[in-house]
């Protein structure tokens, strides 16, 4: 059912409820938690990119003076991961060690200074074996796999599937278009390093506070890793100081700092270093990958194959879903009648990767628009109209079989094109400065829980006292986005109150009901549909008793802001409450919010890319660039986003903002490099993100295509908009130097290489050539779904 | 956050305090602390034991002009007043500006700048990270990774005020247990990545003199990846007059090329009383590439920021002729 606001709260630009206490210092974050008693815990972590553990002797660790325990891998030994299809993680090293800075052993001391030196008394003796350094690596029969023991092990995962029949496709193109594309991987930055405090309550609960955009998987992991139940645990997801993706999964600090206090009776903290959260990581992940597209001669795609080579790091993550997801989404943006998807997976001796803003889709993103660009070139026709030929039609099925419901792509191009002027600046420009044109697609929340099972997604909560407070309990995690804001908005709008009148407790498994975690932009649509279930429920039980009371009709009695309009009296909202109360006992109501069933497919693999809307956004990048030192500097950003609708427009515009930062960096200097399996520079000097001055104008535009089944019709808007800047800026430089760096980031030194393949009578190009040798297995068909057949 | 190693930390309101603390084992100078205290926590120095500070010694900051137009400029003088006092030239301006970020210009100091510390990416990187590479020579290894045939250390020379410095012919007055003595800024320095300072450990910079501009024409270009925080990966400096439409006594001085700032004499001799054209720009600009070898040491290649090397000279000596 769709319901309209009307009450003048969705809609405002207003700031987070909790702005003025982030600005000020105000929120409580992990490391700012102490408690009488508390330890300081450190970790050990591994030297060796890859070894096998000989030995280890902690007994001078555990007799320094101030040390209260030791751990090592056998105190912890159940494997854990967060996906059911990964359990390959052990939150301390069980005799091997997979990359350099794995935990391999841990202590709680007195204070932060003694845990460090504990730490450096344990010795442990290492085996190293074999490096897998690079995907050439991981392709290589290997004596000494990263996990399990065949020869070929260090292959994660493959996927490879047929929708429809794409050789057919190539055989009625046009044109065939092939390229090759390198997305380096890069680290979430968020400025707050992962930090866990844990403590043993006075009935004998476990209690754990942590930076983590999931409470509730972190509270099923430590129970099946601690071997507690989980009604023994209570979570709680502190305010983070930024997630990015960073903080959704389960990683060893939280473990250790859990089974330390259960060792020791005592509160203990862990905050991990800069250097640590590197290691840690679940970052982008460096992706090489390979398209070929049929076009007819008008610029329509006749079939399209996609093959993805995926660096994974030591462990696996999210990375099964990762996989997919370089591979799924291209389908929401462009009709393609017949789609190949080829990916694979490799474990390599380097952090793992995983989940960031946007999850596997901007790196085949930034090819896919740089690909259609080229395309566009050859077949004489303008970025703006290639697109416009392939636009994926409003309520429509993909060739995957991903529901398409509202979209506002076309609106986000004819928008950004014009207030950029883009097509008077393209080609047009003085010499080093350009435009470029990109757009993307993101999920309002993935269509499937990590675990499988039937429950809701998201449940709230709401609860009503004398005075008229409505308490909004949700276990949404909010992650510096807004969720907490989110939630008032929805639920202040439907009872007709102002968000700062309402009390949102959000993120601790003991009070609040779920919500799967901060992840996937999934808190807007699906908390927010929960919320607004459950707003409509207490409604109903207030109105009713309101027309009750007074003698009413219901249809006579609906409420307004702040008050309950019963013919023509208006009842004070408290009044109005204490009648509800009068007539029902404890006023409370709830709502659940689970995915529609049909969004999806069947095939193996089927899980992941469905959501149950889409958001679209459309950019257009102005770039000036130094063809003398390579530097590309941005003018300026232009990008539209659809939204759905605009529960809140200044945190709409806000995540836009983030999402560009985010995005030039990735796309200008931002990169997960190694030298071998050394991280390249685990610091925030070496690790370069574009600072304020880097920061160009953004201009945001609001397409607002009202989503029948978002809350008051919203979408998301945490990741959407990352995914064409990067694409944008690429084309721009294009546009500017008449040279193309189809690898990310676009380092000066590559820009200056690809001008020099220019000046010496090449095509201008800086990137790879070549794939991995690896063969994939054969497709797998899919039949198309019948609109497509 | 990496933890400070247990140190001991001093701060005596004499300079003679100060030089006799410096002499004690494992004593350690520190003024704004902006290069020395990271470095700590990098565990860079393992024999420290004391910090020696120098803030609570009085009369070490400022900046005056005597009778003459010589400029006086105390060690303890604040990065951000350089950048900003207009007593002081603009070259100087410009390149303590193009120090590190607004909060650390705020904290370090003009001699803690001039005096700091060599750097490399094998080296400024936390212990953790180090004793999986293996140490470096520098940190106490028996290999330069940069360049593992000699045992020779590159660490690179990060100072933006030194290359400016030297383009204005600078000195530094330095006071020690024999009493003071005065010296070019250029002198200071040994192309050596252990040993960067040719100055005795507890011989203190306490201040710099730069002589009367008159008339000269002096700038400061950086190569960073963003336009703050960053290191230099590379700075050129450059001075001359043009008496008559001819260059008089240039100076070019790049740093961020090797273990010291460097002089391009090469460059200076073909400029000296030439007029600055064009063609003459470009060509001290491509003498100045030739003369250093950057190592893969620090951010970017080193084959790119020898690149850039002819581009800011020639840039800056441009700007300079136009003036």
């Amino acid at each position: 059912m769709r319901i309209d606001p009307h009450h003048g709260v969705v809609g405002r630009a207003a700031p987070r409820t909790d702005a003025l206490a982030q600005a000020a210092g105000g929120l409580v974050y992990v490391d700012d938690l102490s408690y009488p008693g508390m330890l300081h815990g450190s970790i050990l972590r591994s030297p060796h990119a890859h070894a096998r553990i000989v030995s280890m002797d902690v007994s001078a660790a555990a007799e320094l003076d101030g040390v209260h325990a030791v751990l090592t891998g056998a105190d912890l030994p159940v494997a854990y991961g967060l996906l059911p299809v990964a359990q390959d993680e052990h939150a301390l090293a069980v005799d091997k060690v997979r990359q350099v800075g794995d935990a391999v052993a841990a202590v709680a001391a007195d204070d932060p200074d003694i845990a460090q030196r504990a730490i450096e008394l344990i010795d442990v003796v290492y085996e190293p074996l074999p490096v897998i350094a690079t995907m050439d690596d991981a392709v290589e029969v290997a004596d000494e796999p990263i996990h399990g023991d065949g020869p070929r092990d260090n292959r994660h995962r493959e996927v490879s599937l047929d929708f429809g029949d794409v050789e057919a496709g190539f055989g009625r193109a046009d044109h065939l278009r092939e390229d090759v594309f390198f997305y380096q991987g890069n680290n979430h930055a968020a400025l707050e390093p992962h930090g866990a405090v844990a403590l043993v309550e006075d009935d004998g609960r476990l209690r754990l506070w942590s930076a983590t955009q999931v409470p509730h998987y972190l509270h099923r992991i430590v129970a099946k890793v601690l071997e507690v139940p989980e009604h023994r645990i209570r979570v709680t997801a502190n305010p983070t100081g930024g997630g990015f993706g960073a903080k959704t999964d389960v990683f060893a600090h939280e473990l250790v700092a859990a089974k330390l206090a259960l060792v020791t009776g005592r509160p203990v903290k862990i905050v991990l270093t800069r250097e640590e959260v590197f290691y840690a990581h679940r970052g982008r992940h460096p992706v090489l990958m390979w398209i070929k597209t049929g076009f007819t001669a008008d610029g329509e795609i006749t079939a399209m194959w996609f093959k993805t080579y995926v660096d994974g790091g030591a462990y696996g993550s999210y990375g099964p879903a990762s996989l997919l997801y370089t591979g799924q989404l291209q389908t929401t943006t462009y009709r393609i009648p017949a789609y190949r998807f080829q990916g694979v997976r490799f474990f390599t001796n380097k952090p793992a990767c995983g989940p960031k803003r946007g999850h596997g889709t901007p790196q085949p993103r930034f090819g896919l628009e740089v690909h259609l660009d080229r395309a566009a070139d050859d077949l004489g026709l303008d970025p703006v109209t290639i697109r416009e030929r392939n636009l994926v039609r409003p309520f429509s099925t993909t060739v995957n079989h991903l529901r398409i419901t509202s979209c506002g792509l076309a609106e986000c191009i004819d928008r950004v094109v014009e207030a950029s002027d883009f097509h008077a600046k393209r080609r047009n420009l003085p010499s080093g400065r350009g435009v470029g044109l990109a757009v993307g697609a993101y999920m309002s929340g993935a269509g499937l829980p990590i675990y499988f099972n039937d429950m809701p997604q998201s449940e709230v909560l709401l609860k009503v006292d004398r005075g008229g407070l409505v308490t909004v309990y949700s276990m949404a995690a909010d992650c510096g986005q807004g969720s907490t804001t989110m939630l008032a908005t929805v639920v202040g709008e439907a009872l007709g109150l102002e968000p700062s009148d309402l009390a949102v407790i959000t993120a601790d498994t003991d009070l609040t009901p779920i919500d799967l975690g901060s992840y996937s932009s999934r808190v807007t649509f699906m908390a927010g549909n929960a919320a607004l279930e459950a707003a409509m429920r207490l409604a109903d039980l207030i109105l009713t008793a309101v027309a009750d009371e007074l003698e009413l009709d219901t249809d006579d009695v609906t409420l307004g802001r702040g008050v309950v309009v019963a013919g023509d009296r208006r009842v004070p909202w408290v009044e109005a409450v204490r009648m509800a109360e009068a007539r029902w006992g404890l006023l409370t109501a709830a709502g659940s919010y689970k995915p529609p069933k049909d969004i999806r497919g069947d095939y193996k693999g089927a899980g992941v890319g469905p959501s149950p809307a889409y958001s679209y956004s459309a950019c257009v990048a102005q770039v000036d660039c130094d063809p003398e030192t390579g530097f590309v500097g941005v003018d300026k950003i232009w990008l539209a986003h659809d939204i759905g609708r605009a529960i809140n427009p200044l945190l709409v515009r806000g995540q836009i903002e983030g999402s560009v930062h985010m995005a030039l960096g990735e796309t200008l200097m931002e990169e997960q490099a190694f030298r071998g399996a050394l991280h390249d520079g685990p610091s925030l000097l070496d690790y370069k993100i574009p600072t304020a001055l880097e920061m160009p104008p953004v201009e945001s535009i609001l397409v607002e295509s009202i989503d029948p089944e978002g809350p008051f019709g919203a979408k998301e808007v945490g990741q959407g908009p990352l995914l064409p800047v990067m694409p944008a800026v690429a084309n721009a430089v294009h546009d500017a130097l008449g040279i193309r760096v189809d690898e990310v980031p676009l380092r000066p030194d590559k820009v200056l290489a690809a001008l020099r393949d220019l000046e010496r009578g090449g095509e201008g190009r800086f990137g790879p050539t070549e794939l991995p040798p690896y063969e994939f297995r054969r497709p797998l068909p899919v039949d198309p779904p019948p609109e497509l057949r | 956050m990496l933890r400070l190693p247990v140190v001991r930390h001093v701060a005596p309101t004499s300079l003679d305090e100060v030089i006799e603390l410096l002499a004690g084992d494992g004593a350690m100078l520190a003024a704004g602390g902006t290069d020395l205290v990271p470095n700590l926590k990098r565990r860079q120095y393992p024999e420290a034991k004391t910090i020696v500070s120098l803030r609570r010694v009085a009369g070490l900051d400022g900046v005056s002009v005597a009778d003459g137009g010589t400029i006086r400029i105390g060690a303890l003088t604040t990065v951000a007043r350089l950048a900003t006092d207009d007593a002081v030239p603009e070259a100087l301006r410009e390149a303590a500006g193009a120090v590190a970020s607004p909060q650390l210009r705020n904290r370090g100091t003009v001699g803690g700048n001039l005096c700091v510390d060599t750097r490399c990416h094998w080296l400024n990187v936390p212990d953790t990270w180090r004793q999986a590479a293996e140490p470096c020579l520098k940190a106490g290894g028996e290999m330069c990774w940069v360049a593992p045939a000699k045992k020779i250390c590159w660490a690179v020379s990060s100072s933006d005020l030194a290359p400016a410095m030297i383009a204005l012919d600078a000195s530094v007055r330095l006071v020690g247990p024999d009493g003071e003595r005065t010296a070019p800024v250029g002198e200071l320095y040994r192309d050596d990545g252990l040993v960067h300072l040719a100055k005795a450990p507890n011989e203190i910079l306490v201040e710099v003199i730069v002589p009367a501009p008159q008339g000269r024409r002096a700038g400061y270009r950086k190569l960073r990846r963003r336009g703050s925080i960053d290191f230099p990966i590379l700075g050129v400096a450059a001075s001359f007059r043009l008496e008559d439409g001819r260059v008089n006594d240039p100076r070019l001085v790049l740093g961020a090329v090797a273990s010291s700032p460097v002089r391009v004499t090469a460059a200076e001799e073909l400029l000296a009383g030439r007029p600055l054209t064009d063609a003459l720009i470009a060509e001290a600009a491509e003498l100045a590439g030739k003369s250093v070898r950057p190592m893969s040491n620090t951010d970017l290649t080193s084959r790119y920021r020898k690149r850039m090397v002819p581009v800011f000279v020639r840039r800056l000596l441009e700007d300079l002729a136009a003036d």
